[in-house]
């Protein structure tokens, strides 16, 4: 019976060491391809008439004109009259033509009609959003009530939010279709899910999932929001059709991109916090709400991992014309972890007590993570200077520069997902494994060759990745933090059933058991007698003339990875109270995911997930205009992005060794990006004595809240 | 925008050899009328006389890494797409589309710039670097080894524009401050959030003083 839990420490080659990713010399030279970059022979680039506007039906639409203009191929009807709009930027119209100016010009061609009606595109307030509000049942959990009365100490009502902000890849959402025959279409998308990708085309081209080959290479950036073909991708194969099955480009300019193509739902919650004059947390009373666009969207986990006892809680949300949702790392994380830390660090500023010891105090309201929470603070405690630097809320020193710290605890699931792999071992030693997975900038390929490797005892170098394509063997989607954790399972499960069959073969040779062999260092050897060994191509030559392919699964025999993490993070901020704005010293993040394959990239995600957080605590916001219903900054000089200059020094530091490393490896994506906000809203408000209450804590908000001195109470 | 990014556009407004995008706004109402030629002829707008390309084709030659590529566009293509869709160098990507994110990072002359905001018929006679020309054969040119060594890509999507960056930046800050770094590299933005690496990997340039 084969054995493939991870190996102890000491016979680890490869996992847990600090690897370069193996396709970084493709990424720096330019020579990495991605969707975007791919050019079909013969093809034709698409552009998309957009609606103007957020609501409206559609009158009449004339293309006769685009129809004739030069290097146009095909134009396409999307949205036919009569149809209403829901959000601005909807596609109307798609043109194929033999550059992209062509077809832009053909696009300012078509003439379109629209019968304009009311739209909403606000949400702070449901009070104003009329029918578009769906409140949801209130949840009740003891006696909130009671506890309340009773409570020592109940914290004024207060007010926090993050607003609508979009996911920005780099690159912009789309594919390359082409229609190699009547019956086959060739898909080059920009995709988190190549193994699912065809069975959502297939239904809407009416083509059998089977005859749509999928292949990506390489991915620039998808946070949750590239899980499917999208409308446009479907009307680009239409399109492509149409034009005669020519490969036909279509990815989405800068400004669509920024509109339609990814919006994290808004949070707002009025909240109340009862606890003891020790510091004990009681009751919890939250009303909030927020938008996911068209749909709605759901509630924040409120209050977040710390389970007070005593809750009474009530979500509506509020559906407008903004755009629909789309999974954002951590889906509604950061806006619990906002809401609910934001909430207890004032209550702690209430009770005049050090924000880190009223954490601890409470610690074991989060549940069976309650110790390594304990550890975690330690940890970051020390990294931060937490008791030389914390003081009473309200930096007291003279100058208009104030300086506070923050603090802010998260979790996670992050369970692998489901994936296949083929592993195939050639009788000259080489080895390939194919996977139809994605590197979403995770360093899949590198775990998977880490894994592969450590298993079989060779270098980096012997291993061969081919992922990216959906007639490889289906691996999951990448979303959740579930990759490393399903791939990783998966191929070692292949590796160590692979191995086991050289095994099989040379163990006569070694006039050993297969059982008494192990992989090391490029040998394959007797464990009790390392001078009875084989290299590891002489032990493949066993094969005979044919290579063997083994199939690894997850999930499969043996538990490989577990899931639930918890991390800390900490922040020092300094705020300029004369000009508001907020500048970031230092944040540390203390963080599990249990059996770390890389740690040089798994420390570059945590560095990742700080550095987009910066982004959205204090830059991030897609700003929506009632009046003409559109986004006001659908580009990226008003969109803003965290530069280089911006983020500080960050500390990171990954919990290893006994009590995680035999928990397997859990995924790491989401986990870090949920706390930033809140340990940066913190921090700003230990700084500056009063609660901005939103997020982006831009200048305006910093002032206003400054202004008011309210602090909780500010409304924006 | 780069620190150097302002000599640049000064560069190209007084430029004799092609026309600037200033220019070629201020007659682009024009250019419309103008019969479909090869070539250029001579116009005057606002009391000077302007050389008018265009509307249709016209053959440029340009020097990307030390190689002459020719080709046919439009007056209003940027080098940017004209590196991507005529010479399939798609090492420079395009993302913002108008100059604020530096994905589209190529070296003209010595001096960084955005590809995307700079007509390919105004660089020809010029110097051109792209990403791809730092690689020699399969040996990558120090700051390349040093963004993977300190894993300073995550998607990479950003990374060869940021790579480009990193090269002109060295070369005229070759020991770099910490905040010289802020604001030297202040014209890239990532979204992964890779600014760590990118941080070390520059000091790993600076202190080996290996960049060439």
């Amino acid at each position: 019976m084969a054995e493939y839990k991870w190996p102890e420490a000491d016979k680890r080659a490869l996992i847990g060491k600090r690897i370069s990713r193996i396709d970084g010399p493709d990424k720096v030279s330019g020579r990495a391809k991605y969707s975007y970059d791919i050019k079909r022979p013969g093809v034709l680039y698409a552009r998309m008439l957009r609606s103007p506007h957020a609501h409206a039906k559609i009158v009449s639409i004339d293309i006769t004109a685009a129809e004739k203009m030069p290097g146009v191929k095909a134009v396409r009807i999307i949205q036919e009259v009569g149809k209403e709009i829901k959000w601005a930027g909807d596609d109307i119209v798609g043109v194929a033509a033999i550059d992209e100016a062509a077809a832009e010009d053909a696009v300012r061609a078509i003439k379109v009609q629209y019968e304009i009606l009311p739209h909403l595109v606000i949400d702070t307030d449901p009070q104003n959003a009329g029918d578009n509000a769906k409140p949801t049942a209130a949840v009740t959990q003891g006696d909130p009530a009671a506890n309340f009365a009773a409570a020592d100490v109940v914290s004024t009502e207060g007010f926090y939010g993050n607003h609508v902000i979009t996911h920005c890849c780099l690159e912009a959402h789309g594919m390359t279709t082409e229609w190699s025959d009547d019956k086959n279409l060739l898909v080059h998308p920009s995709t988190q899910n190549v193994s699912g990708t065809a069975a959502q085309m297939a239904t809407p081209l009416e083509t059998p999932a089977t005859n749509i080959r999928v292949h990506q290479d390489h991915i620039g950036g998808g946070f949750g929001s590239k899980f499917g073909p999208d409308s446009w991708g479907i009307e680009c194969a239409r399109i492509s059709k149409q034009a005669g099955g020519k490969p036909v480009k279509l990815f989405l300019e800068r400004a669509a991109e920024l509109m339609v193509a990814g919006a994290r739902p808004s949070s707002y919650a009025q909240v109340k916090v009862g606890a003891k004059k020790d510091g004990t947390l009681v009751a919890w009373d939250s009303v909030s709400w927020g938008t996911g666009g068209p749909g709605g969207g759901g509630s924040p986990p409120l209050p977040y991992v710390f389970n007070i006892p005593h809750q009474h809680k009530q979500h509506t949300a509020i559906a407008n014309n903004i755009g629909p949702a789309r999974a954002w790392r951590a889906p509604n994380h950061p806006q619990g972890c906002l809401i609910t830390m934001s909430a207890l660090e004032d209550m702690a500023a209430h009770l005049q007590m050090n924000a880190l010891d009223f954490f601890l105090k409470n610690i074991d309201l989060t549940g069976p993570r309650a110790q390594v929470y304990r550890d975690e603070l330690k940890i970051a405690a020390d990294l931060i200077g937490w008791q030389k630097h914390w003081h009473q809320r309200g930096d007291k020193t003279a100058g208009p520069i104030k300086r506070g710290l923050g603090l802010s605890i998260h979790t996670w699931g992050g369970a692998g997902h489901a994936s296949d792999c083929d592993i195939t071992i050639q009788p000259d030693g080489s080895v390939e494994l194919k996977m139809g997975t994605q590197d979403l900038g995770v360093g899949t390929r590198t775990a998977l060759a880490i894994v592969v490797a450590d298993t079989l005892g060779l270098p980096l170098t012997g291993v061969r990745i081919l992922i990216g394509d959906n007639s490889y063997p289906v691996s999951g989607p990448s979303g959740g933090s579930t990759t490393i954790g399903g791939i990783s399972a998966s191929s070692r499960r292949g590796a160590v059933d692979a191995r086991d069959l050289i095994f099989a073969k040379a163990a006569p040779a070694l006039e050993a058991k297969p059982e008494e062999l192990e992989a090391w260092g490029g040998m394959v050897r007797v464990k009790t007698d390392p001078s009875r060994s084989l290299t590891w191509a002489q032990a493949c030559a066993k094969l005979g003339g044919m290579p063997i392919t083994v199939r690894g699964k997850n999930p499969g025999p043996e538990k490989l990875n577990d899931q639930g993490v918890g991390g800390v993070q900490m922040a020092d901020v300094s705020v300029d109270v004369e000009t508001g704005i907020v500048k970031i010293n230092k944040i540390v993040a203390v963080q599990d995911c249990g059996l770390i394959i890389d740690l040089k990239t798994a420390e570059s995600q945590v560095y990742g997930a700080l550095i987009m957080g910066v982004t959205y605590a204090l830059y991030e916001e897609k700003i929506m205009d009632q009046q003409t219903g559109t986004m006001l900054n659908p580009n990226m000089e008003f969109y803003k992005l965290a530069g280089l200059g911006d983020i500080g020094e960050l500390v990171v530091h990954m919990m290893t060794g006994k009590g995680y490393d035999e928990r397997g490896p859990i995924g790491l994506g989401e986990p870090p990006t949920v706390s930033p906000g809140a340990v940066i809203s913190n921090a700003v408000a230990n700084a500056i004595g009063v609660r901005v209450p939103t997020l982006p804590l831009t200048p305006d908000q910093v002032l206003a809240a400054l202004e008011k001195k309210g602090g909780n109470h500010a409304r924006i | 925008m780069h620190d150097d990014e302002k000599d640049d556009d000064q560069d190209l407004n007084q430029s004799h050899s092609g026309f600037s995008r200033r220019d070629f706004l201020k007659v682009g109402g024009i250019s419309l009328s103008v019969p479909l030629v090869i070539g250029s002829r001579t116009i005057r707008v606002a009391g000077s006389d302007v050389k008018v390309y265009g509307p249709g084709k016209v053959p440029i030659s340009l020097n990307i890494n030390a190689k002459k590529y020719a080709a046919e566009v439009e007056p209003r293509m940027t080098l940017l797409d004209t590196l991507r869709n005529e010479f399939e160098l798609t090492g420079a990507k395009r993302v913002c589309d108008r100059a604020t994110c530096g994905a589209c990072t190529v070296i003209i002359d010595g001096k960084s710039v955005y590809s995307c905001t700079v007509l390919a018929i105004d660089t020809q006679n010029k110097k051109i670097t792209t990403v791809e020309g730092l690689t020699d054969g399969e040996n990558l040119h120090p700051v390349q080894q040093a963004f993977v060594d300190n894993d300073a890509q995550q998607c990479g999507f950003c990374t060869p524009g940021f790579v480009v960056a990193c090269k002109a930046f060295l070369d005229k800050h070759p020991h770099p401050t910490p905040e010289e770094l802020g604001t030297g590299l202040g014209g890239n933005l990532c979204r992964c959030g890779t600014y760590m690496g990118i941080r070390a990997a520059v000091m790993q340039v600076a202190k080996g003083g290996q960049n060439g």
